[in-house]
């Protein structure tokens, strides 16, 4: 059934293709739903009851509730949608790759001012990196 | 006859409409990517084009996971900047282009391209921050404006070849448009980014900069480039290149290069800008 994928290979990195689609469904279109300002503010007025609303899994309102966003993604989240929630946080774009990547706010924005993380595949290269991926659980 | 004039290719970061929304624009951080639009706006300010059909890609605004056009073409009379989740920018109303949009979707459907015709969209930064960066803030945008949205959300977005063969095929249609119109077309998105993941921040200023001289002088060969190239080199967003192709099929074989700016960074995002005119007939400069 599974077609051939080498972008899985790729570190560090989900590619949102129809599995990934397929499995956050119901996560992206909550997330959809924050698009509009009553929902948001019904969402930050109890997450959990706005989440329930949703045919998520568990695993799924937990990483909202806990803004796990590595953890999202892996269970089928596209940063587009995932977008959404931190918008209604107040928060940026810049503000949430920091926190995938397990940098510091300062020392993300610092690495993009310098040019950004290098390429060249190898992760936590250090010869090569700029900036390091971390090697073990990408977040908390 | 309606014809295609010109080409014009720019990333869209939302950060870049915020800094301009609230003022921030001559801040040192948002002037250096300001800076490398002030051509731009003197350029565009003389060529005047009076339809741009404007090639970008909906960031889960318009379309959510319940409907996935790979291509489709907006046909509306106007389109309302969107709220993405922080409210919608302040920026002008979009005018379209319905009579010339409704050509382009029966003229490239017929040629097999089988676009999806849109009648009511809000358009979110993807298209109005291309708009500010040419335009500035005006009162109203001074053309109308056909969106074009690609899907590059979720994989796969279409081929390189199939968006540069597009292009070559909006060009065929435009040119069998009967009135009078100055017409340009724009690219958008990238350059290298990723916004997701632990590998987020990564940048590639040695395949940004292959890939601005290759859409110029080497379109056929880019066009062949693979997705993973891209993935893997240019960051999962860094696929959002892939539009720059519907642009450059849409203009001559040989082009001419008025403009180039690069910069690192916007937020998480290498900013790249291309002008590229077609050469008139008899026209001997450089």
């Amino acid at each position: 059934m599974s077609s051939h994928r080498p972008y899985r290979d790729i570190p560090g990195t989900t590619v949102f293709d129809a599995e990934q689609a397929r499995a956050g469904y119901a996560l992206n279109m909550f997330c959809m739903s924050l698009l509009k300002a009553a929902n948001r503010e019904r969402f930050k007025a109890d997450e959990r009851r706005y989440l329930d609303e949703w045919a998520m899994t568990e695993s799924q309102k937990e990483a909202v509730l806990a803004r796990d966003y590595n953890r999202m993604i892996a269970l089928g989240g596209n940063i587009y949608f995932l977008a959404k929630i931190f918008a209604t946080d107040g928060k940026s774009f810049q503000y949430a790759a920091a926190l995938m990547t397990g940098m510091s706010q300062d020392a993300y924005a610092k690495m993009m001012l310098e040019g950004g993380r290098a390429p060249g595949g190898a992760i936590g290269d250090a010869a090569g990196s700029r900036g390091e991926l971390p090697s073990a659980e990408p977040t908390k | 006859m309606a014809r295609i004039t010109a080409g014009v290719t720019t990333s869209h970061v939302p950060a870049i409409g915020a800094a301009l929304d609230n003022g921030r624009a001559s801040e040192p951080y948002w002037a250096k990517v300001f800076q490398g639009y002030e051509f731009s706006k003197r350029w565009i300010a003389a060529a005047r084009p009076d339809v741009v059909i404007l090639v970008f890609n909906d960031h889960a605004t318009a379309f959510s996971l319940d409907i996935i056009p790979t291509f489709a073409i907006g046909c509306a009379p106007s389109f309302a900047p969107a709220d993405e989740g922080w409210g919608a920018r302040p920026v002008p109303v979009v005018e379209g282009a319905p009579t010339l949009a409704s050509h382009i979707a029966q003229s490239v459907i017929e040629e097999d391209f089988d676009l999806t015709i849109v009648n009511r969209m809000d358009v979110d930064h993807g298209l109005t921050v291309p708009l500010s960066l040419l335009f500035g803030q005006p009162e109203a945008w001074p053309c109308r404006v056909i969106p074009f949205a690609v899907n590059v959300v979720q994989y796969p977005p279409p081929s390189g070849q199939r968006c540069y063969r597009l292009g070559q095929a909006i060009r065929r249609a435009v040119e069998s448009f009967p009135e009078d119109l100055n017409v340009q077309i724009w690219g958008t998105g990238g350059m290298s980014h990723q916004l997701q993941g632990p590998r987020a921040g990564l940048i590639n200023r040695e395949f940004d900069t292959r890939f601005l001289d290759e859409i110029v002088n080497e379109p056929e060969e880019l066009a062949r480039r693979p997705h993973l190239d891209y993935l893997r080199d240019a960051g999962s967003e860094g696929i959002e290149l892939v539009m720059w192709l519907v642009m450059r099929g849409a203009l001559d074989a040989s082009v001419r290069e008025v403009h180039r700016f690069y910069h690192v960074p916007a937020s998480n995002t290498a900013v790249g800008h291309l002008i590229l005119e077609n050469v008139k007939p008899g026209d001997s400069r450089p």
